[in-house]
């Protein structure tokens, strides 16, 4: 030990206010922190990770499988997948009109925006058959569950040429009858089209298609 | 060692002040810490804070006891302590009280260090430690508002978490990485209930130490905004100054009283407060199918959750618009290396703004009327401390900035229209404004002389 700790020392024994500086000493005191800073590190790591979904709430994502004959014509039923809503809207003719007149007033209205229509709905209905639109309730903003207003026509807070759809009530943003979004409203994409597969003119099954087996 | 040790106390406190230093901090802290004699009502609110701090950790600690951090059992636990624990409804509506409280008393406290300049050299530390306090109090409050899982406690968090989805990239994994589920669930539940009972708690309380150390290293502003330390008698103690115990803290039991009988008369007779302190809709069940027709956040959050709405893809372009007009600004004004540095930093900002969502700079906007406020000792340029002395027009733009952020609190309450979105706009550019132009008016116009010693009249 050549910086025994005598060596600075006088006759009395006190070791003088400030000692030299020892590069060796500094390299080893500068090792030890970077190590112990590594593994400090590396603790933080599992308490980091147990933050992220377990492994019973990755399994609770089961495709559901629904009836969709009962819907009447203009109206809905809302499912739960994975925990989401889920409508299912019935579209009359009328509504399917309604949704060209809008196109104008979209923010999106081909749903060009990757990420929230799956290739088979990327169509002017959104959907694989025109009648029957599924998509997640789920505002593209902040995940508020848009409240629907299906009625044409003036109604409050609405405008008088209003075509049918629904609008969030958190932020205000409107959406037409094919979960496309309205141009300058918060929300910035469209409501997502969920994967979701035909078994037969009268069940479909949500979370599962081409792309994803179930 | 205890025995070298010299103490002027004998017996008990001379033994303990042996081994701890009790007669001395009591003397650092209370009887010797000299405050200026000329506190008036605005002083009365840091020590209110904390004891709304007390009264939340002792009914925080009760309320535990009967709650249970399950979704399926979590609101009917909170009824349960509504309705069969003995005593339990008081306790929780003291509590649930206390959280609106907290936040009147300390925007009242934040209120008072705006107009006498409590922020200024050499105070910059306790403002800093103090807007932390008044961040982990946001963190706080939002994490406890989920636990009675009713349908604004779930719809509210939805929204708030989904704020860090917006964040480009790494968004919506960050929101998944919270939640600890794809969609707000009993695992966010749990986790809320752990970091509002435990986690914030001990930050919150090692913030308050560090905002009193700081605040008794340099002495406490006053009314007149000028240092009370310049002028000492012969033994050295400031002649404007006197000591916190007994003075001040007889001065306090006064607030207290006063504070008590309001906050006494709302748990008694108004504990919803309209709504405003407890929400109608937080007495339904959380339904994760069906969001409320209306929601909003409790009236503490609604002027930041305004400026969130307001930030409209149409509104960037105002944004982008001011941070082309301050790079110009900055090219002109300043000198050497940051003549080209700040303003290419704006310029990237204008160009930013534009490129990515607007949502994601809601959030930014939101997120930055609270940061700000921890760089306002660095923005004011006024050569006084204290309204009391600055230019006559100075008080109209404070009179200005809190009406503009009462009406901002108002509209976060109210459902979106077009009418009230224009106004928040109009609010959030009048607040942005206020702090980025303050390097700028806060210099401006004809300033009073301030007096030597504190204006002080006996009663």
């Amino acid at each position: 030990m050549s910086q025994d700790s005598t060596v600075n020392q006088d006759a009395e024994g006190s070791a003088p206010l400030e000692l030299p500086s020892d590069p060796q000493r500094r390299f080893w005191i500068g090792a030890t922190c970077a190590a112990g800073g590594v593994a400090g590190a590396a603790v933080a790591v599992p308490f980091v990770g147990s933050f992220a979904p377990s492994e019973k709430a990755r399994a609770a994502g089961a495709p559901v499988e629904v009836d969709v004959s009962s819907i009447p014509p203009g109206q809905m039923r809302t499912y739960e997948w994975r925990g989401k809503p889920v409508w299912v809207i019935h579209r009359t003719p009328e509504m399917l009109e309604g949704l060209s007149k809008v196109n104008g007033d979209l923010a999106d209205p081909n749903s060009d925006r990757p990420g929230y229509t799956p290739p088979y709905a990327k169509n002017e209905w959104r959907s694989r058959k025109p009648d029957l639109w599924v998509g997640v309730a789920i505002c593209t903003h902040l995940g508020c569950s848009p409240t629907p207003r299906f009625e044409p026509g003036a109604q409050p807070s609405l405008p008088d040429d209003w075509q049918g759809g629904s609008i969030c009530p958190c932020h205000g943003s409107w959406f037409d009858m094919a979960g496309r979004v309205y141009k300058n409203k918060p929300a910035p994409d469209n409501l997502e089209v969920p994967p979701y597969q035909y078994l037969s003119d009268s069940r479909i099954v949500i979370g599962v298609d081409e792309d994803n087996p179930a | 060692m205890a025995g070298e040790k010299n103490v002027e106390t004998t017996g008990l406190l001379g033994w303990i002040d042996h081994r701890f230093p009790l007669t001395s901090m009591i003397k650092e802290h209370l009887s010797e810490y000299y405050a200026p004699k000329n506190f008036n009502f605005w002083y009365f609110f840091g020590s209110l804070a904390m004891l709304v701090l007390v009264l939340q950790i002792v009914t925080g600690i009760f309320l535990v006891m009967h709650y249970k951090p399950d979704a399926q059992l979590a609101f009917d636990s909170v009824e349960y302590i509504m309705r069969e624990v003995p005593g339990g409804w008081f306790i929780r509506y003291m509590h649930s009280t206390g959280a609106s409280m907290f936040f009147v008393v300390v925007y009242l406290h934040m209120t008072r260090a705006l107009i006498y300049g409590s922020y200024r050299k050499p105070r910059e530390l306790v403002w800093i430690f103090g807007v932390g306090i008044f961040l982990a109090l946001m963190a706080e409050a939002f994490m406890g508002y989920l636990l009675p899982w009713g349908q604004m406690s779930y719809w509210g968090a939805q929204v708030i978490v989904n704020l860090f989805a917006a964040v480009p990239f790494v968004g919506p994994e960050l929101a998944v990485w919270i939640r600890g589920d794809y969609v707000v669930s009993d695992a966010t539940l749990n986790r809320f209930f752990s970091l509002h009972v435990i986690a914030v708690p001990l930050v919150l309380l090692g913030l308050v130490v560090a905002h009193i150390i700081a605040l008794h290293e340099v002495g406490s502003n006053n009314p007149d905004g000028i240092e009370i330390k310049e002028k000492k008698d012969k033994y050295g103690r400031p002649l404007d100054g006197i000591p916190f115990h007994p003075y001040y803290t007889v001065h306090d039991i006064l607030g207290v009283a006063g504070f008590m009988i309001i906050f006494m008369a709302i748990v008694f007779f108004a504990p919803e407060m309209g709504g405003y302190f407890l929400e109608f809709n937080n007495f339904l069940p959380a339904d994760p199918l069906k969001t409320p027709p209306h929601i909003a956040p409790v009236w503490y959050f609604t002027p930041f959750y305004s400026m969130l709405r307001a930030t409209t893809d149409e509104f960037t372009w105002i944004l982008a618009g001011s941070s082309v007009i301050a790079a110009l600004v900055m090219f002109f004004k300043c000198k050497g290396a940051s003549k080209l540095i700040v303003p290419l930093i704006l310029l990237a900002v204008a160009v930013t703004l534009r490129l990515i969502d607007a949502k994601f700079w809601g959030v930014v906007v939101m997120g930055g009327a609270v940061v700000l406020l921890f760089f306002l000792p660095w923005l004011d340029y006024s050569p006084v401390k204290s309204i009391r002395y600055r230019p006559g027009w100075h008080k109209w733009i404070y009179g200005i900035f809190f009406v503009n952020f009462l009406i901002l609190g108002y509209l976060g309450t109210q459902a979106p229209s077009d009418i009230f979105n224009l106004m928040s706009q109009i609010g959030t550019v009048i607040y942005l404004a206020f702090f980025f132009l303050m390097p700028v008016w806060s210099r401006m116009g004809t300033f009073k002389p301030v007096p030597d010693r504190v204006v002080f009249h006996a009663h």
